[in-house]
């Protein structure tokens, strides 16, 4: 590893090309939907170029407020239960004996590979009356008979929390792995109870981890379509899925994309916020 | 060993090419053919596959015409598509099926090149409804195929099949439905407009939608699943989590024969028709060629043979076909069927779309 700074023009040349990638990618096709996001909509055909509001206009209500009032709700309640439970997970995990610890990492790798319609599907299917676990607690004796388990929002939230969890503790576990155990040791030394000790040791220790891992499964809860529609009603439809409608069956592309960049500017500040707020916090 | 081998396959090949050259200088026919050839733009995947298997190449052999299939996304992408290749005059696909609301939106800008009835002898066997025109009469698209979409049940949870559309309203349904989710695929408007409003006409003023809405709205503490996908449903419906719902009848008549516990009902009020068009790029330079397959296609008896082989109803008056009284249940029935308000897809689709979402997506 080199330490110092680059100093000659070449010495950025290993940036280059993600930053080419970046800009074909990324800012090219981002710039095209801010453009299509103005565009005129003709009604009952596509669209021509044009510089007009409606778009944003015909968003700027209740209903589409209260859509993406409850997509981030939804989106930072999976964040905040994925972190409250994967952050306590990782530190046992950083803790355990290496065969433990692979075996672990393993498994969430593999619930990665799966495709999020294949999560969709295996949900509904474990929450259904007919095939579930219900059936299992009535066999056990738990329940008086087999109930559906979805369509609701607690099935929506379970699927989401299942497909996010994995990334929240890969996120997780180098942190977890490097945070110097004498740490720890200190304050069982100074008499503190472990669960003291964790709370108010490696919980502040890892403070902008946990942000900056907040803001990660934010971000990647808030772009699901597909689950909300599987496992939940139409209420529970995040405004993710109503931009796939637009774009896919109305062909209304400068609406679609008016929702689209008006969901990545909220996400963006949203996420600005809360780093600006971190930084506050490290520096007082 | 390994040289005799490739030396052996290599002459081989030499030969076979060899011969199939000749074979192909021998055969004047396949040289017409290469002539004439015309692309034909079908939903790709089950649908391709059996136009292919069952119904090109006979139309090739019967017309000297080559067909080469082009697999089409469904919904309107291929529209977009068609449209700005034919602003190139670039045609993708000479003759493409195309859904109704797409044939109205084509035909807005103008998009699909006049047919010539005194080119299409068949036409005069197809329904009227089958017959998309421009507003001044000129013909945009002839009828391919057309399907039902119908009350389906699950049997060990309903012994009785339901008789009407009424049934989705029930209080005794609650909870146990599966509906299409978007007003321009489940078409729920005019199937509440037909059973509680006396027909279509309720839908010609938005007075009158709102109405409709407002009694469909009466449905939804019924309605367990709002589905996109049809796997989604199909797969509920067999395993009667969600006993009963709106699906498309061919494929339940499909999975009833598998053994399956479910049925498809024809209410009262009729099945939902719904149906694809043949429609021809104004970019294309085979019109020639597009009307003989158009014509083709519209014979009693290839509408008889796509029943059978690719299962859906026919086009043109039932008495015209050989479809026995078996085969014509598969895929169609007798009762007056509730075709859609096509027109309002394309004049209202935001309006609609918009109430649409409000009424479902709210409380």
């Amino acid at each position: 590893m080199r330490a110092d700074a680059p100093k000659r023009a070449a010495d950025y040349a290993p940036l280059a090309f993600p930053a080419l990638m970046l800009t074909v990618f990324f800012v090219v096709p981002f710039g095209i939907m801010v453009m299509v996001s103005f565009f005129q909509r003709q009604p009952g055909g596509f669209y021509t170029p044009d510089f007009v509001f409606s778009s944003y206009e015909r968003f700027l209500s209740a209903f589409f407020g209260g859509v993406l009032g409850f997509s981030l709700g939804l989106a930072a309640l999976v964040a905040v239960i994925c972190v409250a439970v994967g952050f306590p997970f990782a530190y046992e995990l950083a803790r355990t004996r290496r065969r433990v610890q692979v075996a672990w990492l393993v498994a969430l790798l593999a619930v990665l590979s799966l495709s999020e319609v294949i999560i969709g599907f295996a949900w509904s299917t474990l929450l259904s009356r007919t095939a579930g676990i219900s059936n299992l607690l009535v066999w056990l004796g738990l329940m008086e008979k087999p109930t559906a388990l979805t369509p609701n929002f607690g099935a929506v939230l379970t699927g989401m929390v299942y497909q996010a969890f994995p990334y929240t503790v890969l996120v997780l576990y180098p942190a977890m792995a490097r945070l110097d155990p004498t740490l720890m040791e200190a304050s069982r030394t100074l008499g503190a109870h472990p669960l003291r000790a964790f709370l108010t040791v490696v919980v502040p220790a890892l403070r902008n981890t946990i942000l900056a891992t907040f803001i990660m499964v934010f971000v990647f809860a808030l772009g699901s379509y597909l689950l909300p529609q599987l496992l939940g009603r139409p209420q529970h439809w995040t405004l993710s899925v109503l931009i796939t409608d637009q774009a896919v069956y109305q062909s209304n592309l400068p609406f679609a994309a008016a929702m689209a960049v008006f969901l990545v500017l909220v996400t963006l500040s949203l996420v600005g916020l809360a780093l600006l707020v971190g930084r506050k916090e490290s520096a007082a | 060993m390994t040289e005799m081998t490739k030396s052996g396959i290599t002459r081989r090949s030499v030969l076979a090419g060899a011969a199939a050259g000749a074979a192909l200088l021998a055969m004047p026919s396949i040289l017409r053919a290469a002539d004439r050839s015309l692309k034909v733009g079908v939903y790709g995947g089950y649908f391709q596959e059996s136009f292919d298997e069952h119904i090109f190449p006979d139309f090739t052999s019967a017309t000297g015409i080559e067909v080469e299939s082009i697999s089409e996304p469904t919904g309107e992408a291929w529209l977009v598509q068609l449209s700005q290749a034919a602003r190139a005059g670039q045609a993708p696909a000479d003759v493409s099926m195309m859904s109704q609301v797409a044939i109205l939106k084509g035909q807005a800008i103008d998009l699909w090149a006049p047919l010539d009835p005194a080119k299409i002898p068949n036409l005069g066997n197809l329904l009227p409804q089958f017959v998309n025109r421009y507003p001044d009469g000129r013909i945009a698209g002839v009828g391919a195929v057309a399907w039902y979409i119908t009350l389906v049940t699950n049997t060990d949870v309903y012994p009785e099949a339901p008789d009407s559309w009424a049934a989705l309203w029930d209080p005794a349904n609650r909870d146990r439905l599966g509906l299409l989710a978007l007003v321009s695929n489940s078409f729920l408007l005019e199937v509440t407009a037909k059973t509680f409003f006396g027909g279509p006409a309720k839908l010609d003023t938005e007075e009158g939608i709102l109405e409709v809405m407002d009694k469909l709205a009466e449905v939804k503490p019924n309605v367990r699943l709002w589905y996109r996908d049809e796997a989604q449903f199909e797969q509920a419906l067999k395993s009667g989590e969600i006993p009963m719902g709106q699906y498309y009848h061919d494929v339940t008549g499909l999975a009833a024969a598998d053994g399956n516990p479910v049925r498809s009902t024809f209410p009262k009020e009729g099945g939902i028709l719904d149906s694809g068009s043949w429609a021809v790029s104004a970019a294309s330079k085979k019109t020639a060629e597009a009307h003989e397959f158009i014509n083709y296609m519209s014979q009693p008896q290839i509408q008889a043979k796509l029943s059978r082989n690719v299962g859906t109803a026919p086009t043109v008056a039932r008495s015209l076909t050989d479809l026995t009284d078996q085969e014509f249940a598969a895929v169609s029935s007798e009762i007056e069927p509730i075709i859609p308000r096509y027109d309002l897809y394309q004049t209202k689709s935001d309006w609609l779309n918009q109430k649409w979402t409000e009424l479902i997506v709210a409380g």
